[in-house]
Formats: C-alpha cells, sequence, structure tokens
C-alpha cells in the first residue's frame, strides 16, 4: 500500500496550494476595496468646483454656506492620516448638505438643468462613497472569517496573513442626524 | 397600522397583523391589478404563514443550501433516468454514459448562445447616459457594493414594471429595466430592483437556470426515447420474456412519464429559491430590504408586463411578467414565488414581520 502516503500527500499539497491562493486573493481584494473608496472621494473633491461654479451667480447671500463648501474640499484634500482624513470627509459631507438645503430655496437653482445633474451626481458619489466602504467591510469580513476558522488559520498564522481592520465612523458622524439627498 | 381584525398597533410596513396574522391588503378591491376589480371572485389571496425572522445573510446562505439540494435531486432523477433507460437495454451503465453525453451537447448549444437574442426578443436599447443618467449611476453604485464589474444598463420601452439580468459571467452581464419602472419607482426602489439583478449576477444564476434547464430538457428527451423505443426492444425478443419483463416495462412506462413532470417542478423550486436568493443578497447590497419590498409592491400594483412576454424567458424578470399576482404561492410549476410572499420575507429581514413559530 505503498500509494496511501502519495494520495496524501498530493491531496495535502493541493489543499495547501489552494487555500493560501484563496488567502492571497481576499487580501487583494480588501486592499483594492480600500482603493476604490479613494476613487470616490476623489471623484467628489472634482465635482465639487464645478458645482460652486454654477451656483456662486445665484447665491449672492449665501456666500458663507458656500466658502463653507469649499474649506471643507481643501481641508479634505489636504488631511493626513486616516482619522483626520475620516473627520474631514465628515465635515465635507456635512456642509454639502447645507448647500443642498439652500439650493431647494432658490426656486430658479431648482429649475436649472445644470444644477440637477450636478446634484444627481454628487447624492450618486455620495451613495458610491458609502457603499464603497460597505464593500470594503464586507471584503475585511471575508478576509478575517477565512483566516480565523480552521483549517485555513493554520497556513494564514504561518504565513502572517494578519487580521485587517474595518473602515468604522466616527462618534460624531453617528450623532449627526441622516439628511436626505434623494 | 391598526389591524382591522383585533385592534392591535402594527408597524407601518406590515403586511400583516402581528397578532392574529389577518392581511391588511384589502380584500373586497383588487389586490393587485391584473385582477378585475369588483365582483369577480378571482384566484383566493395566498395565506401568508409566518417566516422566520433571518438576516440578509443567514437567509441567502439558506437558500443557497436549499437550491443545492433541489440541484443535487435534479441531478439524481436526471442519471436515475439514464440508469433506467440503460437497465431495460441490459447495461446501466450504457443509459447512464448515453444521458451524460446528452446532456453534455445540450449545455454547450444552450451555453453558447448569447444574450443578445433576450434583449431583441423584448426590445431593450443601450441606456443613453445623457437620458438615464439616474439609472447608470444606480447601477454604477450598487456594482460598486456587490464588488463586480459594471454590466451593461438596457431599457425596455414599456408601461409595465420590471426588470431582468442576463450574462453567464459577471464581466459579461447586462441589466435591463422598463421605462415604466423608471417613472413609477424613487432612487431607494430602484436600487433594491437593481440589486436584485447584481445578485442574480453575481450568484450566476443564469447558469444556474441553463444547467437546471438542460437537465429537464434531457430527462424529457430521453424519457421520450424510451417511450418510443421500449415496444421495438419488447418485439424484437423472441416471446421469452415473459411476465417480469412485462411488469419491467409497465414500470419503465410509468416512470418514463412521471420523470419528466417530477424534473419540471423541481427545475421551478431551484427557480423559486434563487428569487428568494437575489432578494436577500440584494439586501445585502443596499442594506435596506425595505426598498426592494417597496418597489415589489408598486409592481404589483401596476402590472409587470414587457414587449414580447414569452414563456421562454419569464424566469429572467423580477416579476414574473406573465403570471397573475394572485396566484397560489406555493403552485408547484411557478417561476416566481408570490409577491406577497417576497414582501413578507423582506420584511423579517427588516425586522417588521412578526417572529416565527419554529423556523
Amino acid at each position: 500500500m505503498s500509494w496511501i502516503p502519495a494520495i496524501l500527500a498530493i491531496v495535502l499539497v493541493g489543499w495547501f496550494v489552494l487555500t493560501y491562493n484563496a488567502l492571497v486573493r481576499l487580501r487583494n481584494l480588501f486592499r483594492n476595496a480600500w482603493h476604490q473608496i479613494d476613487v470616490q472621494l476623489r471623484r467628489r473633491y472634482d465635482l465639487i468646483p464645478n458645482l460652486v461654479e454654477v451656483v456662486k451667480d445665484y447665491m449672492s447671500y449665501e456666500q458663507e454656506t458656500l466658502t463653507r463648501v469649499i474649506e471643507a474640499r481643501g481641508a479634505a484634500i489636504s488631511a493626513k492620516g486616516a482619522a483626520e482624513q475620516g473627520k474631514a470627509e465628515n465635515a465635507l459631507t456635512e456642509s454639502l448638505k447645507s448647500l443642498f438645503a439652500v439650493v431647494e430655496r432658490y426656486p430658479e437653482l431648482k429649475a436649472n438643468q445644470n444644477v440637477a445633474s450636478l446634484q444627481e451626481e454628487l447624492t450618486a458619489t455620495e451613495n458610491k462613497i458609502s457603499f464603497a466602504r460597505q464593500f470594503y467591510n464586507d471584503s475585511v469580513m471575508t478576509y478575517n472569517n477565512k483566516i480565523q476558522s480552521l483549517p485555513s488559520n493554520l497556513i494564514a498564522s504561518v504565513f502572517d496573513f494578519s487580521p485587517a481592520e474595518y473602515f468604522e465612523v466616527g462618534e460624531e458622524s453617528r450623532a449627526v442626524p441622516k439628511a436626505d439627498l434623494r | 397600522m391598526i389591524c382591522p381584525g383585533c385592534g392591535t398597533a402594527n408597524h407601518p410596513d406590515a403586511a400583516y397583523c402581528n397578532l392574529c396574522q389577518k392581511s391588511f391588503f384589502p380584500t373586497g378591491v383588487s389586490r393587485f391589478a391584473g385582477e378585475a376589480t369588483g365582483g369577480s371572485p378571482g384566484p383566493a389571496a395566498p395565506v401568508l404563514r409566518p417566516v422566520p425572522m433571518l438576516s440578509f445573510y443567514e437567509a441567502a446562505s439558506r437558500n443557497v443550501r436549499m437550491s443545492r439540494l433541489l440541484f443535487l435531486a435534479l441531478f439524481a432523477t436526471f442519471l436515475a433516468v439514464g440508469g433506467g433507460i440503460g437497465s431495460a437495454y441490459g447495461n446501466v451503465g450504457y443509459g447512464v454514459a448515453l444521458a451524460l453525453i446528452l446532456y453534455a451537447i445540450l449545455a454547450s448549444t444552450a451555453y453558447f448562445t448569447g444574450s443578445s437574442l433576450v434583449l431583441s426578443i423584448h426590445g431593450a436599447r443601450e441606456a443613453d447616459p445623457a437620458i438615464h443618467r439616474k439609472l447608470r449611476n444606480v447601477v454604477e453604485e450598487m456594482s460598486i457594493a456587490s464588488g463586480i464589474p459594471m454590466p451593461r444598463v438596457y431599457v425596455m420601452e414599456s408601461r409595465g414594471m420590471n426588470a431582468f439580468a442576463a450574462g453567464r459571467r459577471p464581466e459579461e452581464a447586462l441589466v435591463a429595466v422598463t421605462t415604466g419602472l423608471l417613472e413609477r419607482v424613487n432612487r431607494e426602489e430602484l436600487q433594491g430592483v437593481i440589486a436584485h439583478e447584481m445578485a442574480h449576477i453575481k450568484s450566476r444564476d443564469t447558469l444556474y437556470n441553463i444547467c437546471a434547464a438542460v437537465l429537464v430538457g434531457s430527462i424529457a428527451l430521453l424519457a421520450d426515447m424510451f417511450l418510443r423505443g421500449a415496444p421495438f426492444r419488447g418485439r424484437g425478443r423472441s416471446g421469452g420474456g415473459g411476465r417480469g419483463n412485462a411488469a419491467f416495462l409497465v414500470l419503465g412506462f410509468f416512470l418514463a412519464i412521471l420523470a419528466p413532470i417530477a424534473a419540471k417542478i423541481l427545475q421551478m423550486s431551484i427557480s423559486r429559491q434563487r428569487e428568494y436568493h437575489a432578494d436577500a443578497v440584494g439586501a445585502q447590497f443596499t442594506r435596506n430590504p425595505l426598498g426592494l419590498a417597496a418597489a415589489l409592491r408598486k409592481i404589483s400594483q401596476t402590472g409587470a408586463e414587457v414587449p414580447g412576454e414569452n414563456r421562454g424567458t419569464q424566469h429572467l424578470f423580477i416579476v414574473n411578467p406573465l403570471r397573475h399576482f394572485g396566484d397560489d404561492a406555493s403552485a408547484l410549476l411557478s417561476t416566481h414565488p408570490s409577491t406577497a410572499l417576497r414582501i413578507q420575507r423582506l420584511n423579517a429581514m427588516a425586522g417588521i414581520a412578526p417572529a416565527a413559530v419554529g423556523s
């Protein structure tokens, strides 16, 4: 019965290769998901100047709201570190919400085709940012499940696959009631 | 909502009373478009039994288990028919081999017939980014939430509210929605509908459907071959087969007639499981089961007709365009679960329906 060890060895090697590759795939998936969030944040930075350009002529009395949006955008772009960046992005989201609340008060602005389409783009981008974060967290969960459950945790611990961290929303943004941008 | 039967206060979106289980859909007026309003009796409203309170993760993995089991049963039926024919001719192995070869031929034909056919049948045009910007944005949002590539987006000109997804692999997938749907749903509901379609794409339900349909087709073909071939085989032998052989032939006939029906029933219950599954996975993408529930309610009130609707493609749609909404939920041969039941399960995912009696 000399073939029994041989078959066992083949099965073991096959299991090792499959599991290792699955771990690598899952790790790359959540890392890529993280960069997708950045892509959407970048898109929001790019959209804001257009919006400001369109609405500023109408909103002569609301310069303060506009300046807040522009400043928040600048702060978000130059923020360093995950915590600071998270805070700055939340501030930007809030400033945009108040801008849209102001737009609601100007009938000629609401009727403007450019404003409507920019509003749609920004709403979509806000959604994409949160869905990208959600997908990042979902990928982290799948990855963490894999590296912590038997038997794949054996390979994960040998090859140093460490648990990934979830994206967390800060306490301050949890307290803010969700304004409806739809 | 206050229950008219027992006066209990319920959640505003509840489909039926928490206490006495009375359905809140008015019974005198038409519950759904498509049924005649007024006096016509119409089919009885489906009785809603309480469903287990499952999160979308649990609901989805339960549906996966169910559909795997059903698929296995279907495949076993297929092999049994092949083996049965083989044994009638004296060799089980040959029968099974014949069945598998037949399956391979039919499956590859089905696999390489692209989705372009479906599009042209239903008159779907590629969505214009300038006009359907919101639709394209919602699809992109859902492709981000589901982690699959952005599918092609199509629009069908129709008053009815419906949508479908096609494509064997996520990389070549497409979704199509009717103009009637676009006009009547808000962004949240549209997200729910698109998420359901993306869930079909992500779990490769088109492939699932092809495999199931081909199995059913092969079983029917094999049974037919047996029914046509068996009498000649009996005549070929010189009389001596005797009583045992005759009994076997009767049994064979019996099985050959029953097997295709059983296979069809299995295929349809797989299809219904895949719908529940797509509802649950879609809820995972949006984190908002009530969006799809609201869309389904609107669809059931407005009607789901699409251009070029036919029996061949009915299973693709989010709501079966041919079926009457009042049809019994457990109807063995329907492609979709009843809309009321789907809404009930979605509500359960959001924690609205009453807790289950057992699970």
